[in-house]
């Protein structure tokens, strides 16, 4: 038995001119969490699409868990699940309901589906929704129906399309918590999403995919490294200043670690770490650079493509739009 | 005046020990069988009309509209009274009233394609096409529905059938039956088009005409001979003769074999059709 969950060599799929997915080569270890990242219309969702078997790809092959996804399409639907970007759920039926029919596909007994929809709208913080329908329920309720809704049967593999996109900060901490059991549970899981601290919190390694293609690929720690670890944003008083400050800034960081921003007062720059953003805070102050307010944080999805592709991330948004008349 | 610092961070509610047991729990069930499948899908499709009755509301309020409509505007210029041309529309108003639900049928699977469930279904090991024909399975309990509303209404305003409820239990059943030929088309359809709007539109605009052009209204004799023609061939005026032969209890044996005959065609070539563009979708 291979020890990857994924293998994929050379996935493409083009949805008439447009190439979705154009060359795509992924390892996934089994029990780990493996991020892909990138912004809106990279091909995140089409390669998921591929690999739970609902997409054939035009070229290339992939192995999950074994299995080929061709070939052996309905081997990997008993092994995986998949919690897509839009709600996989029924808005119309209540919470229980969506639960329940799932369990009996998925072939429990009538009891025992009712047995199993219970515990898992318990376990997720559901039950006092159980009875209501799903068109009522909030982000990050259907969020997490969804997810439950993939766990009816703990699944060896399971896909999560942006599953935090949208969500306020409470709820996207209970979805990184499920993340966290599951993966200690043993499920290998496969996290697309735009967020780079996202992918940091979860992942044990992120490939960075744009236009259909990986561009960089390794541990968050890896990544980080190529981009820093920290990044200072700073706005000052008076835009006037600015040449001043980025003169300071790249002095003690280096030129190609500062970046002006679209706003005339702000500049954002590469730290190798939090202190060194402080200091450097200070050396500002010191050149007599007045400062509106700064922060230090981890690099955004737009800091790494700038540092990895030299151009900001762009959307593409027909894609998905190809994807649906396809 | 002093303040006790709140030392005691904010709990969010714990998720993790409900969480990490329903995950170890149990073993995984049998998969499930094509019938189970699809009987699951079928009480997918009864609990819509139990939380969208709307729906079904559309279609059956349409065709009683149009019994109360044509019984008492046209009834006695037709008929000569609106009592007997009510014994002559309501079978041919069953067959449109459940007809006229089926294009539901399309709606719904678009409905279902832009929202997303598909993609988890197609992505569970099952039988693929257990989503398409249990569907149409719940869609059969809403025909039955909508013509037993139909027949309720008709009996209120004096219909009698001639062979009884007997009669009346076969033609529904003759005309759910191919109704459910029927539905495959508009599930085709409901692959193949953008939107729920869409389908609805396509799906009234072909069933409409096909409706009207037939002998559901008006005795055929009374048209002009190219009309005539192309009305005594319509399948719907068949499955309508088919459906009054057995509410009279004088039946035409050749009608019930050709509906039915139709619904099998229907279904033959429709049902592969939509299954294959479905697991494609």
């Amino acid at each position: 038995m291979s020890a990857l969950a994924i293998e994929a060599s050379g996935l493409r799929k083009s949805f008439g001119a447009t190439k979705a997915v154009d060359g795509v080569d992924l390892a996934v270890g089994r029990g780990s969490v493996y991020g892909v990242l990138g912004p809106n219309g990279a091909g995140k969702t089409t390669t998921i699409r591929m690999l739970a078997t609902l997409l054939r790809p035009d070229e290339g092959s992939a192995r999950v868990l074994g299995y080929d996804v061709v070939e052996q399409a309905d081997r990997v639907r008993g092994v995986v699940s998949l919690t897509g970007q839009m709600a996989s759920v029924d808005e119309d039926l209540t919470g229980a309901e969506n639960l329940i029919l799932l369990a009996r596909l998925l072939g429990f007994g009538r009891a025992d589906a009712r047995r199993r929809a219970v515990e898992l709208l318990e376990a997720f913080g559901l039950a006092d929704a159980a009875g209501r329908q799903v068109k009522n329920y909030s982000g990050g309720m259907r969020r997490r129906l969804d997810i439950a809704a993939s766990l009816v049967v703990t699944p060896e593999l399971l896909f999560l399309d942006e599953p935090t996109t949208g969500l306020d900060p409470r709820s996207r901490n209970q979805v990184w918590e499920i993340v966290r059991a599951l993966r200690e549970a043993g499920t290998t899981i496969l996290l697309c999403t735009q967020y780079l601290d996202e992918a940091d919190q979860l992942a044990d390694g992120i490939a960075v995919i744009d236009h259909g293609r990986v561009i960089a690929e390794g541990t968050p720690g890896q990544l980080k490294a190529s981009v820093g670890t920290s990044s200072l944003h700073v706005r000052l008083l008076d835009p006037a200043q600015r040449p001043r400050a980025h003169h300071v800034l790249a002095g003690e960081l280096g030129d190609e670690a500062v970046h002006l921003e679209a706003d005339p007062a702000a500049l954002t720059a590469a730290c190798p770490n939090a202190a060194r953003g402080a200091e450097v805070v200070g050396e500002l102050t010191q050149a007599g650079v007045g400062i509106a307010d700064f922060s230090l944080g981890q690099p955004t999805l737009d800091e790494v493509f700038m540092a990895l592709t030299g151009r900001p991330a762009e959307e593409v948004e027909e894609i998905e739009a190809e994807e649906q008349a396809a | 005046m002093t303040t006790t610092p709140n030392t005691q961070p904010h709990r969010e509610p714990r998720l993790e020990e409900g969480l990490r047991k329903a995950l170890a729990s149990g073993p995984r069930p049998r998969r499930a069988s094509a019938l189970q499948a699809a009987l699951a899908f079928g009480w997918r499709g009864m609990l819509k009309v139990k939380h969208v009755p709307e729906q079904l509301l559309d279609v059956t309020i349409t065709p009683v509209m149009f019994v109360l409509l044509f019984t008492y505007l046209f009834g006695g210029a037709i008929e000569g009274s609106t009592k007997e041309y009510l014994q002559y529309i309501l079978p041919g108003m069953l067959v449109m009233s459940v007809l006229f639900t089926t294009v539901y049928s399309g709606v719904s699977i678009n409905t279902d394609l832009t929202k997303g469930v598909v993609d988890r279904f197609r992505s569970l090991p099952l039988w693929q096409p257990a989503s398409l024909v249990g569907a149409l399975l719940g869609d059969t309990v809403r025909y039955v529905i909508a013509g037993t509303v139909l027949m309720a209404v008709g009996y209120v305003l004096g219909y009698r059938a001639e062979a009884g409820l007997g009669g009346v239990l076969a033609a529904l059943a003759l005309v759910v039956i191919f109704a459910f030929g029927l539905s495959w088309v508009f599930t085709t359809m409901g692959l193949l088009m953008r939107s729920p709007n869409a389908v609805m539109n396509a799906g009234f605009m072909s069933i409409f005409p096909l409706t009207f052009v037939s002998n559901v209204f008006v005795d055929p004799s009374t048209l002009p001979g190219v009309l005539e023609a192309v009305v005594n061939v319509n399948p719907i005026s068949i499955l309508a003769d088919a459906s009054r032969g057995l509410m009279a209890g004088d039946l035409a044996g050749s009608d019930i074999l050709i509906s039915l005959g139709t619904a099998a065609l229907l279904t033959l070539v429709f049902a592969p059709l939509t299954t294959r563009m479905y697991r494609r979708a």
